[in-house]
C-alpha cells in the first residue's frame, strides 16, 4: 500500500510536468502580448519591460528559467497586478476559492447522495421521477444561467440576498455555493440512484434479508457501503468540475478568488499569474485524486494496490 | 418465537404440519404480459422431512422457494397460501416475515460468491443473525460462531473469520452460508441449487456435509435442485416441476425406481452414466420446455412426450396412483392402466 502510494505520487511529476508545458506554450501561442493594453507604450519602454520579464529571451530559455522558479515554488511576478507576486495572489485568493468549493462540495455530496438514495427506494414512484427530473434540469442548464436568475430572482426581485461581492459572512456564499453544487448535486444523485439499485439487485441483499434484517439494516449495514463506492470515485471529476465552474461563478458574483484572477489573468495575457493557477489548481486535482484513491482501497476489501 | 406466535419450538413442532403449500401461484407482470412461474402448487412436509424439487431451469422451483420466503423480485406477485406451523407466510407482514426469516427458515442460494457480502467480513455478516434473532452479546454470538463454523469444517475459524469472502474459495463460501443459515437452528432450509455454482469434488463435499448436519440437527430441507445425485444422497420425498406445475411427486425410491411420469423417466433417462462402457449415446429429452408467456393447451410436456396422445390436449389432473405417490399423466407408468 505505501509502496503503490509512493509511486502514485511519483507519477504526480511528469504530469505537472507535462501540464506545465503544454500551458506554458499554449499562452505564448495566443495572440498579443501582456503588455498590449497599455496605450502607445513606447518602444523602449516595452523593451525594457520585456528585458525585466525575460521576455526578449528564446522561448525555450523562458521555458527552462520558468521550470527552474518552479522548482523553488515561485511562480514569478504578476505581469499585470505589478505590486503582486503570484504566489501572493494565489495565497489571497485561494482561501475565499476554497470556501465556497468546500462548501459546494459538501452541499452537493449531502444532498447529492440523499436525493438518490430515496429516489433509488421509491424506484418509478412520482417522487422518483420528480427528483430524477430535477436532476437532469441541474445537469443541463449550464451555471451561467443558473447564476443570473438566482441574481434576478432572488436579489433583484426579492432583495434576500446580495447580487454579488465578498465579504466573510453566509450572505454573500449562499448564491455562488448553490450555482456551483447545483450542476454536481444532479450528477451525483443520479449516480447514488444507479448504483444503489444496482446494489438492491445483487445477491447478498437477497441474503441479507433472508436472515430477517429489517429493511432499514439491509440498506445501512449492507447496500450503502457499495452504493458509494461510484460516488466515491466521482469525488476527483467532482473537484475538477467544481473548479472549472467556480472560474464562471466568482466572474458572475464578482469574488475575489483563484477563479476571477484567471480569466483576468488569460484576459490580459498575464501569463504568469494564468501559468501559477494552472499549475497550482493541476497540483490540487491531481492530489485529490490520490486521496480519493486511498478512500476507495480503504472502504473496498477488494482492492489490494501493488 | 415471540412475535410469531409460538411459546416455544416444541410446542410449534407439536400437531402442525412443517410447511404446507396449498395452490400456490406466482405470476409476474412483464412487459410481455403476465408469466405464470408456478400454476397451482401443492405439496407439504413434514417436520425433520427432506423433500427435493427437481426441474429444468424455468420450471418454477426456484420461485417457489422465493415465494415461500417472500423474496420474489418487486414484480412477482403470489396467490395461494404457504402455512409454516399453520401460519400463512405469504399473508405476512414485512415485520413478521422478518422473525421467521434467519430463525425458523434458513436459505441458501445458488451461488456462494455473489451471496456473501463482499464489503463485510465473514464475523461481521455471521454476528448479525445472533444479534438480531437471539439478541446475543457479541462475545457469545462470536463463540457461537465459530462453534458452528467448526462444525461446518473451515480451517483456523479464528483467523478466517476476519477474512473478507474474496479470500475463501466457492466450496468454503458455501459452507459459510450453510453455517450462517444454520446459526439458529432453524425448522427448515430451504437450499436453492446449492451445489451448482461449485467444482464437482467440492459438491460431494458439500453434499455430504448437508447430509451431516440434517442428522445432526434435524433440520428438515427444502432442496431446489435439477441434480439428481444430491437428490439420491440427501431427499426423502421428490416432487417434479414442469412448465411451472407438478407432475409427479413421491417417495425418493418410487422416483429412482418406478417413475410414472414421462418427464420423470425422461429426466432419469437424460443422467450420464460413467459405468457404462464403450460406446455409449447420450439421452437427452428432445424439445425445450414451452414458453410460459403463450402455454400450449392441455398438457404441457406434450409436444416432447414419446407417449403423447389425443387426450394430452386437455390438462391432465394430479391423481394418486399410490400412498404418497402423485401423478399428472393420463398414463400410468407410460401405460394406460
Amino acid at each position: 500500500m505505501l509502496n503503490y502510494s509512493l509511486r502514485r505520487l511519483a507519477w504526480a511529476f511528469p504530469t505537472l510536468l507535462l501540464l506545465i508545458t503544454v500551458a506554458f506554450f499554449m499562452i505564448r501561442v495566443a495572440p498579443g502580448g501582456p503588455f498590449d493594453s497599455e496605450k502607445n507604450l513606447p518602444p523602449e519602454i516595452e523593451q525594457n519591460l520585456n528585458a525585466k520579464y525575460h521576455l526578449d529571451e528564446p522561448l525555450v530559455q523562458q521555458y527552462f528559467r520558468y521550470l527552474g522558479q518552479i522548482l523553488r515554488f515561485d511562480f514569478g511576478p504578476s505581469f499585470q497586478y505589478r505590486d503582486w507576486t503570484v504566489n501572493q495572489l494565489i495565497a489571497k485568493g485561494f482561501p475565499v476559492s476554497l470556501s465556497i468549493g468546500a462548501l459546494a462540495m459538501l452541499l452537493s455530496f449531502t444532498l447529492g447522495i440523499g436525493i438518490g438514495t430515496i429516489a433509488a427506494l421509491r424506484q418509478n414512484s412520482v417522487l422518483d421521477h420528480g427528483l430524477m427530473g430535477y436532476a437532469m434540469l441541474g445537469i443541463s442548464i449550464p451555471n451561467f444561467v443558473i447564476a443570473p436568475l438566482l441574481i434576478l430572482v432572488i436579489s433583484v426581485y426579492w432583495g434576500w440576498l446580495p447580487s454579488g461581492g465578498w465579504e466573510w459572512n453566509w450572505r454573500n456564499m449562499v448564491l455562488p455555493v448553490i450555482t456551483l453544487a447545483m450542476p454536481v448535486t444532479a450528477y451525483i444523485a443520479r449516480l447514488m440512484r444507479g448504483s444503489m439499485i444496482e446494489v438492491l439487485h445483487s445477491d447478498f441483499i437477497r441474503t441479507a434479508r433472508a436472515k430477517g434484517l429489517s429493511e432499514m439494516t439491509v440498506i445501512r449495514r449492507h447496500a450503502m457501503k457499495p452504493a458509494l463506492l461510484p460516488v466515491i470515485s466521482f469525488m476527483g471529476p467532482a473537484l475538477a468540475g467544481l473548479i472549472t465552474g467556480s472560474v464562471v461563478i466568482e466572474k458572475i458574483f464578482a469574488i475575489p478568488g483563484i477563479g476571477s484572477f484567471f480569466v483576468q489573468g488569460a484576459m490580459n495575457r498575464d501569463y504568469t499569474l494564468v501559468m501559477g493557477v494552472v499549475i497550482f489548481y493541476g497540483a490540487l486535482i491531481i492530489l485529490f485524486n490520490f486521496l480519493v484513491d486511498l478512500i476507495y482501497a480503504w472502504l473496498n476489501p477488494r482492492v489490494h494496490y501493488k | 418465537m415471540r412475535k410469531f406466535g409460538y411459546k416455544t419450538r416444541s410446542m410449534a413442532v407439536k400437531g402442525k404440519k412443517l410447511l404446507e403449500v396449498e395452490q400456490l401461484e406466482v405470476v409476474f407482470n412483464t412487459r410481455d404480459g403476465e408469466v405464470k412461474a408456478v400454476n397451482k402448487l401443492d405439496f407439504s412436509m413434514q417436520s425433520g422431512e427432506t423433500l427435493a424439487i427437481v426441474g429444468e431451469s424455468g420450471s418454477g422451483k426456484s420461485q417457489t422457494a422465493l415465494a415461500i420466503m417472500k423474496l420474489l423480485a418487486a414484480n412477482g406477485k403470489t396467490r395461494g397460501a404457504a402455512r409454516f406451523y399453520g401460519r400463512n407466510l405469504l399473508e405476512m407482514t414485512a415485520t413478521e416475515i422478518n422473525e421467521v426469516r434467519g430463525e425458523h427458515i434458513a436459505m441458501i442460494f445458488q451461488d456462494p460468491t455473489s451471496s456473501l457480502n463482499p464489503y463485510m467480513t465473514i464475523e461481521e455478516q455471521m454476528l448479525e443473525v445472533l444479534m438480531r434473532h437471539r439478541k446475543m452479546s457479541r462475545k457469545d454470538a462470536r463463540l457461537r460462531v465459530l462453534e458452528m463454523l467448526t462444525q461446518v469444517d473451515i480451517p483456523d475459524p479464528e483467523r478466517r473469520i476476519r477474512q473478507y469472502p474474496h479470500e475463501y474459495s466457492g466450496g468454503m463460501q458455501q459452507r459459510v452460508l450453510i453455517a450462517m443459515g444454520l446459526l439458529c437452528q432453524p425448522e427448515l432450509l430451504i437450499a436453492d441449487e446449492p451445489t451448482t455454482a461449485l467444482d464437482v469434488t467440492v459438491q460431494d463435499q458439500i453434499k455430504r456435509l448437508m447430509r451431516e448436519l440434517k442428522e445432526k440437527f434435524n433440520t428438515s430441507i427444502l432442496l431446489i435442485t435439477h441434480d439428481l445425485g444430491v437428490v439420491a444422497g440427501l431427499a426423502d420425498k421428490v416432487l417434479v416441476m414442469y412448465a411451472g406445475q407438478l407432475v409427479e411427486s413421491a417417495p425418493v425410491d418410487e422416483i429412482f425406481y418406478r417413475p410414472r411420469h414421462p418427464y420423470t423417466a425422461a429426466l432419469l433417462k437424460a443422467v450420464p452414466r460413467l459405468d457404462q462402457v464403450g460406446d455409449y449415446d447420450m439421452h437427452p429429452i428432445p424439445g425445450n420446455p414451452p414458453n410460459l408467456l403463450k402455454l400450449p393447451k392441455g398438457c404441457a410436456f406434450r409436444n416432447r412426450c414419446e407417449m403423447a396422445f389425443d387426450a394430452c390436449a386437455q390438462m391432465p389432473e394430479v391423481r394418486e396412483v399410490a400412498p404418497g405417490h402423485k401423478l399428472r399423466c393420463f398414463l400410468d407408468g407410460g401405460a394406460l392402466k
